[in-house]
């Protein structure tokens, strides 16, 4: 489903992924962990193209991305993505910002695309908001109006970059229990994440980057008691204490 | 001071407003109508100039951004009476297949005009003038949407134009309301520069009727009032525009 091939990416003078190698196959729920600066988000930000490596392969769902005229746009509707902040439309009401692309770029009637947007609302438990604007809604409700809306494209891959880091620690746990409860189905996720739990409890499988490196890329199980790299000890140690 | 208030009570006495009623009201109107066609043209010219050039001067398309800035720059540095002169007179000579398919879109356009011509060229003067001012404020208030949003949308598949469309310049427009209504306060106030290429427009048409009628106090006051009666509407409504986009925000 996504396949990263001797990917490099540079920001200036700075090697952010040095050749990336990573198959997901469908249904795969991957969580990448890391310590900040690693290059974890801009690897999540190549499979939807938001920012383009400098060299290598991404092929999504069999669509070379990086091919002159690939339809990055065509591909990403069906590559739905969660901010770190939200990044909800803040002029719109909370369902609009379910139903706006829906209807503009899936050409989706505005009734099918409110039927399926309120029933999303309904599943993050939020279906009473639907008519309040963004700025209404505390942190942890506007992450799950973002996973809401990143759920009515109906998308095969998810992608979630850092989805809890910017909440308050008793928001954290509505917000990744709306995501585990997705990690129960076929979709295929990616998840960059600081939350140990949920890798645990919802990852098949757990890589790990430093430095623009994978180094180590396992079942959770083999990551948290097993892990061979020292760095990757160094941080386990850190973080799990 | 007595003296003072003496020749203010004889330039504003009921029988110098009596002439201006009998003899000079007629001429005002007329020239409120151009002022009021030119400013109405001048400002779509010039939304439609700064949204356009606005948006590309955002856009990272390096080419489009270059443009932009020289547009703005030469535009906003330069005098607008120099411009519009220059359209008005300068343009014809210069370049005379411009000159003679502005004659024509005058006469087409304008057919009740015998100074179409000129006309045109200030409605082309104001028009790209300010397109240029509101050109930076579009740009300033779309790099002020946080760059969060043009991913979000992009991310849903939009097209950039769609994101711009849909996400972005909605938003924008908040931030691009109070300096956009400063500039077409002044578009409106600003053709008066027609007066100086010769078309009998409000400004010009109160001289003449002052000429006439050597009546100043009563004349250049209702002047006055006539702009005054095409602005101050402009800014009402962007107030009503500003307070609606607060209670959505």
């Amino acid at each position: 489903m996504i396949k990263l091939v001797n990917v490099n990416k540079h920001f200036g003078t700075n090697h952010v992924l040095k050749d990336i190698n990573l198959h997901i196959p469908t249904g795969q729920k991957v969580v990448v962990i890391g310590p900040s600066g690693s290059g974890k988000s801009t690897l999540i930000r190549c499979i939807n193209m938001l920012e383009k490596p400098n060299s290598g392969q991404v092929v999504v769902d069999g669509v070379d991305l990086m091919a002159p005229r690939a339809p990055i746009a065509k591909v990403r509707q069906s590559v739905a993505m969660v901010f770190q902040s939200f990044n909800l439309y803040p002029h719109k009401t909370v369902l609009e910002n379910l139903t706006l692309a829906p209807i503009v770029v899936q050409g989706v009637s505005k009734e099918e695309a409110e039927d399926s947007g309120m029933a999303y609302l309904h599943r993050v438990g939020l279906a009473e908001k639907f008519d309040q604007y963004p700025a209404q809604l505390s942190g942890g409700q506007q992450q799950r109006v973002a996973i809401a809306r990143a759920l009515n494209m109906h998308p095969k891959i998810l992608l979630f970059d850092e989805p809890t880091s910017a909440l308050d620690p008793e928001m954290i746990q509505e917000v990744l229990d709306v995501i585990i409860g997705l990690a129960a189905e076929g979709i295929t996720m990616v998840v960059v994440t600081h939350e140990m739990g949920f890798a645990k409890e919802a990852a098949d499988r757990v890589v790990f980057i430093d430095e623009g490196l994978i180094l180590e890329d396992g079942p959770p199980e083999h990551f948290f008691e097993n892990a061979q790299n020292e760095r990757t000890k160094l941080f386990l140690s850190k973080i799990l204490r | 001071m007595g003296d003072t208030l003496t020749s203010l009570a004889l330039m504003f006495s009921p029988d110098k407003w009596a002439s201006l009623f009998d003899n000079g009201m007629n001429q005002l109107w007329a020239g409120f109508r151009i002022t009021f066609f030119a400013a109405c043209g001048g400002l779509v010219l010039a939304l439609a100039l700064g949204i356009v050039f606005g948006v590309l001067s955002a856009s990272h398309w390096k080419i489009a951004r270059g443009i932009t800035r020289a547009y703005v720059e030469f535009f906003q540095n330069t005098p607008l009476l120099l411009q519009v002169v220059f359209l008005g007179f300068g343009l014809p000579i210069v370049w005379p297949a411009a000159g003679r398919f502005l004659s024509n879109a005058a006469s087409a356009l304008l057919p009740w005009s015998n100074t179409g011509f000129l006309m045109i060229a200030g409605i082309l003067g104001v028009g790209i003038y300010h397109g240029a001012y509101i050109s930076e404020a579009v740009r300033a208030g779309i790099q002020s949407i946080s760059k969060g949003q043009l991913e979000a949308s992009l991310s849903q598949g939009m097209s950039y134009i769609q994101s711009m469309r849909y996400i972005v310049i909605p938003q924008a427009l908040r931030v691009v309301l109070p300096p956009l209504t400063n500039q077409a306060v002044n578009l409106v106030k600003n053709t008066s520069v027609l007066m100086v290429i010769g078309v009998y427009d409000l400004m010009l048409s109160g001289k003449a009727v002052q000429t006439t009628l050597n009546n100043p106090g009563p004349v250049f006051l209702t002047v006055m009032l006539m702009y005054f009666a095409m602005c101050y509407p402009l800014a009402l409504l962007s107030k009503y525009l500003e307070d609606r986009a607060e209670v959505n925000a």
